[in-house]
């Protein structure tokens, strides 16, 4: 006899393997539903709560790290891959939380939506990098694209912030076409759309003209999402634009769960027919590299120079996608964390920097900082050496990882592209330095004004690095055994 | 534990505690400032000479070796220890570093703390760099040290000092990357990052490296070394950092930074990839020689001090290169000893140099002229120093180019006439440089109201006169600690088990004309020169 109502562990798993978009997402709509009934002046408690929603987060992935396995039929797949991307996407969101509390005062717009959909932008972002199927991976990303939409122009008084979101929604747009009609043209070749079901098609069939298609449309797709050349074009324009520390969310998250998918599915998927689209990573890779170092050179705004020197970063991390190994995919994930938070910490300091109305954005405008805000400018000095690629720091350690890739998978010409490049990278992030430490003061510096949140977001950013950059082998072990058990499967 | 404990880990980090000293301090305590970096400096400087009574003479391997696992994910280690090569670079290291910091007392007066917290800093890659016996340490050290030396010079030089700085760091780092990229080549062919176990997999044939892969890879290390040497026509960073660097960056750079470059060929290039060494060995000879020339002739129409004197770097370590690359144990302790007499010399030319600026802010030669007058000790010292550049025997300099050439004559007789040439030259351009200084009346009228050498000053000048005397006549102290290094470093440089089609007949029938020259040339050398060792 079977009793009358049943646990339904199946379900019950289910919801763990998706604890932290669940806390995530559950904290949006907490903030949705409190937001109009605070008064102006404590806004902030939004944010505090969007932030306690992250940590909670970050405590769900230890649940949902406990119950690893395919949840809803295989839709999303709980496995340390994808527990790594969440690591990331998470505490990049926390971290701009925390940088966003003193920026959104000063602009006025200190508002419980911004919080909300940051929330709702990383919840997107975790479904990216967990999901083992087309269509919900498209899910993924249509979420945190919306609301990223909205992050880019939420300073809505200033013209720039209008062009930055209205450029970003309509090539981004474009960019989830491509994809969603690669993943039609695949599920026409293929008949499915399960990341490993495709792959278990194509190990028997030969390559037909729609799944090249197809193929080519989702590389298109994810290109524009991870920003790498020729689809790069929005990129500075957007990152200008956008509000300080929505850029710096923009220049790091959504990249690290786009790489993600587009990991898992090049190297699961469509790994047997690597020949099609092996030249077109390894072309891709140098463009980027190329286009982002050498547009980076001639930039006198900072927001734009971080931005060409983020698509430079995707290409480096192409250098380690093309070495088609499990070196190469665990080197990129270290690499993705790396970056996140350098790139995060250039633009956190960029958001104290820049003052009300972003008005000091010129690489000029640091003239002198060195001497007046010690703190700050050997904080954005630990990250431009670190984008540089100098030891002690994660970009290195990085850089190391993605040349030994490429090495091991004898991609020696596509290597020494990419260190030739990070001398040209070397020009102009030290050029920011000469302007802070080796020219005198233009303007006076305001003494400091933010306090809290902000620096303790720089702070963890700084260790970040340092720790990656010193210590880097329990991250790296981690990122080789789940890329290892990635392929494996 | 290792019956040394951790002294060479003491050495190199030692100075890391006067860095945290100098940031305790408060922003006026100017002078304290100054004393803690001497004070750190001068310690080290004692620690280190505790390297000479534990090293044992006759052992041609590592001492003082030690060795953690820093990263796992690949194996890398802090692996360090030295040999009869590194360990007389780590003491000029440690010898130099307090003479710049005293020679920066009264000149630095804006960023104090900054100031000599960079210097420490340099001083630790510096000793990192030539400890370390793990590739990827060895270029961790060599990286960070480029900022310390960066900041110098873009800080606290002079004139166009942004552009020296910047063109100091985007040369190097250029040729580094591309050692990185030949580093990890070399680890994914061998398995290993700690250079004895690389050694060892190619010595026994265990790891077999083709042609081609071993001339890239010999390629990407020497562009890297010959850009700091820095070998002709690698050279131009090196007058626009001398002549902007402040005067202790002048001295540690000519004095100990251009050793890395020399240093790396010696233990990097030459046993790692001895085919490739042998081959090209005639190009970077040649290299060499235009550099000992060019240096040379450039040098002596320079008119200001400071460029001069760097112009003879240029020329004087063309010298090393060629010793080095003439592959006798001869030619190679005089190469090292060389590269130890260079440091001393050239760090006090750029000392006296830097009194002088001190007291009229100015290189230009024609500036100054008739200081004997005025200044008679600052100016005999000076003269001591130039001497000990040119050559003069029983100084220095004399030792390094003597044994050069007397190793290089025995293998290449053109190259030794050629290179002959250059000793030559530097008599000219030093000499004149001194009689347009110092000699004749005093051409400019406010010149003869300069001070003499302050007590400060005089305690520089006679330290380093002293070390150039004690290493002219004490050479043989130096160098038969150096011999069995360099000897096992030629054996590194055989691999009995690599023949085959790509090892042409000539540089192995070169190899054992090595060894047989080898043994003759003791004896040779002992009858033309009482102060050769043996």
């Amino acid at each position: 006899m079977t009793p009358l109502m049943q646990i339904p562990y199946e379900q019950l798993d289910n919801a763990y393997r998706l604890a932290p978009e669940i806390v995530l997402c559950a904290s949006g709509i907490l903030i949705m539903l409190i937001d109009p009934f605070t008064s102006a002046p404590r806004k902030r408690l939004m944010g505090w709560l969007g932030f306690v929603g992250m940590l909670g987060a970050l405590a769900a992935l230890g649940v949902s790290s406990r119950h690893a396995g395919a949840a809803y039929s295989g839709l999303v797949m709980v496995d340390g891959f994808s527990l790594f991307m969440h690591a990331i996407v998470i505490v990049v969101g926390a971290l701009v939380m925390l940088g966003s509390f003193h920026y959104l005062d000063e602009e006025r717009v200190q508002r419980g939506e911004y919080y909300a959909l940051i929330l709702f932008a990383v919840t997107g972002m975790c479904i990216l990098s967990g999901a083992n199927e087309l269509v919900t991976a498209f899910l993924g990303l249509e979420m945190s694209s919306i609301a990223t939409y909205i992050l880019a122009g939420f300073r809505r008084t200033a013209l720039k912030s209008n062009e930055a979101s209205l450029k970003y929604f309509l090539l981004g747009s474009f960019a989830t076409a491509f994809f969603l009609y690669g993943i039609a043209m695949v599920y026409g070749a293929t008949g499915q759309t399960g990341i490993p079901a495709i792959a278990g098609v194509l190990a028997s069939a030969s390559p037909s003209p729609l799944l090249v298609l197809g193929v080519g449309m989702i590389f298109v797709g994810l290109g524009f999402k991870v920003v790498i050349a020729p689809f790069q074009i929005y990129a500075p324009d957007v990152y200008e634009g956008a509000p300080t520390p929505v850029a710096g969310l923009l220049a790091s998250a959504p990249k690290a769960a786009t790489f993600a998918l587009l990991l898992r599915v090049f190297y699961t998927s469509f790994s047997t027919v690597g020949p099609l689209w092996f030249w077109a990573v390894w072309i891709a890779a140098v463009l980027s590299m190329v286009v982002g170092n050498f547009a980076a050179l001639t930039q006198t705004n900072v927001k734009r120079m971080l931005a060409y020197s983020s698509i430079a970063h995707a290409g480096y991390i192409m250098v380690a996608f093309a070495a088609l190994t499990a070196v190469g995919m665990a080197a990129a994930l270290f690499y993705l964390a790396a970056y996140a938070l350098m790139k995060l910490g250039a633009f956190l300091v960029v958001t104290e920097l820049g003052g009300t109305g972003e008005k000091r954005l010129e690489i000029k405008d640091y003239a002198g900082l060195g001497t007046q805000q010690p703190v700050l400018a050997a904080c954005f000095a630990l990250f431009l050496l670190s984008l540089l690629g100098l030891p002690l720091t994660g970009g290195f350690v990085g850089k190391f990882y993605a040349f030994q890739a490429g090495l091991d998978s004898r991609l020696v010409w596509l290597v020494v592209i990419a260190a030739l490049n990070t001398i040209v990278g070397a020009y102009y992030y030290l050029q920011v330095i000469v302007v802070m430490y080796f020219r005198e003061p233009q303007t006076e510096f305001p003494a400091q004004r933010t306090g809290g949140p902000l620096r303790v977001a720089l702070m963890a950013c700084a260790i970040g690095v340092i720790y990656l950059g010193v210590f880097p082998s329990r991250v790296m072990h981690y990122a080789y055994a789940s890329a290892q058990a990635l392929l494996s499967r | 534990m290792p019956p040394h404990g951790h002294l060479l880990s003491v050495i190199t980090f030692l100075p890391l505690l006067g860095v945290v000293a100098l940031l305790c301090l408060r922003a006026e305590d100017r002078t304290w400032m100054r004393r803690i970096a001497l004070a750190t400096a001068l310690a080290d400087l004692v620690i280190s000479l505790l390297l000479l009574p534990g090293f044992h003479m006759a052992d041609s391997g590592y001492q003082f070796r030690e060795t953690f696992s820093w990263i796992t994910a690949p194996p890398i280690f802090y692996n360090i220890g030295v040999d009869g090569i590194s360990l007389f670079l780590i003491l000029l290291t440690t010898f130099l570093t307090p003479l710049a910091i005293l020679c920066s007392w009264v000149s630095i007066t804006e960023r104090v703390r900054e100031f000599f917290i960079m210097m420490l800093v340099l001083e630790v890659g510096l000793i990192g760099v030539f400890a370390s016996l793990d590739l990827f340490l060895f270029f961790f050290f060599w990286e960070v040290m480029l900022i310390p030396m960066y900041f110098l010079i873009g800080i606290w030089g002079h004139g166009r000092k942004i552009y020296a700085a910047v063109k100091f760091i985007l040369y190097t780092m250029l040729g580094s990357i591309l050692m990185l990229v030949a580093i990890i080549w070399l680890y994914n062919v061998t398995h290993s990052f700690e250079l004895p176990d690389i050694l060892a997999a190619l010595q026994s044939g265990t790891v077999q490296v083709p042609m081609k892969t071993e001339m890239l890879m010999f390629g990407a290390f020497f562009l890297a070394f010959a850009i700091k040497v820095p070998l002709f026509p690698l050279h131009t960073w090196l007058p626009d950092a001398h002549t902007e660097a402040p005067t202790a960056g002048s001295v540690i750079l000519a004095g100990v930074m251009l050793k890395l470059g020399t240093y790396g060929m010696l233990r990097f290039c030459l046993p790692l990839f001895p085919e490739a060494s042998h081959r090209l060995a005639p190009l970077i000879a040649t290299l060499a020689i235009i550099g000992i020339v060019y240096g040379a002739l450039v040098a002596m129409v320079q008119t200001n001090m400071k460029r001069l004197i760097a112009y003879t770097s240029v020329s004087h370590l063309g010298f090393v290169v060629l010793g080095i690359f003439a592959f006798s144990s001869i030619s190679i302790q005089g190469a090292i000893f060389q590269m130890l007499s260079h440091g001393v010399s050239t760090g006090g030319l750029f000392l006296a140099a830097g009194m002088l600026y001190d007291r009229r802010h100015t290189y230009e030669i024609k500036e100054y002229g008739g200081l004997a007058t005025p200044l008679p000790n600052l100016m005999s010292f000076f003269l001591f120093i130039c001497l000990s550049s040119l050559a003069l025997p029983m100084l220095n300099g004399f030792v390094g180019e003597f044994l050069i050439l007397v190793g290089v004559f025995e293998q290449h007789v053109a190259w030794a006439a050629w290179a002959t040439s250059g000793a030559v030259l530097s008599a000219t351009y030093l000499l004149w440089m001194y009689q347009r200084v110092a000699l004749g009346e005093v051409t400019v009228e406010r010149n003869n109201e300069l001070a003499d050498a302050t007590p400060r000053e005089k305690t520089i000048l006679v330290v380093v006169s002293v070390a150039i005397l004690f290493m002219g006549v004490a050479s043989p102290l130096f160098t038969r600690r150096m011999q069995p290094a360099t000897e096992n470093l030629l054996h590194q440089m055989d691999r009995p088990h690599s023949s085959g089609p790509v090892l042409a007949a000539r540089p192995a029938a070169a190899r054992s004309g090595d060894r047989a020259v080898l043994a003759n040339v003791p004896a040779a050398a002992l009858e033309r020169a009482p102060i050769v060792p043996r």
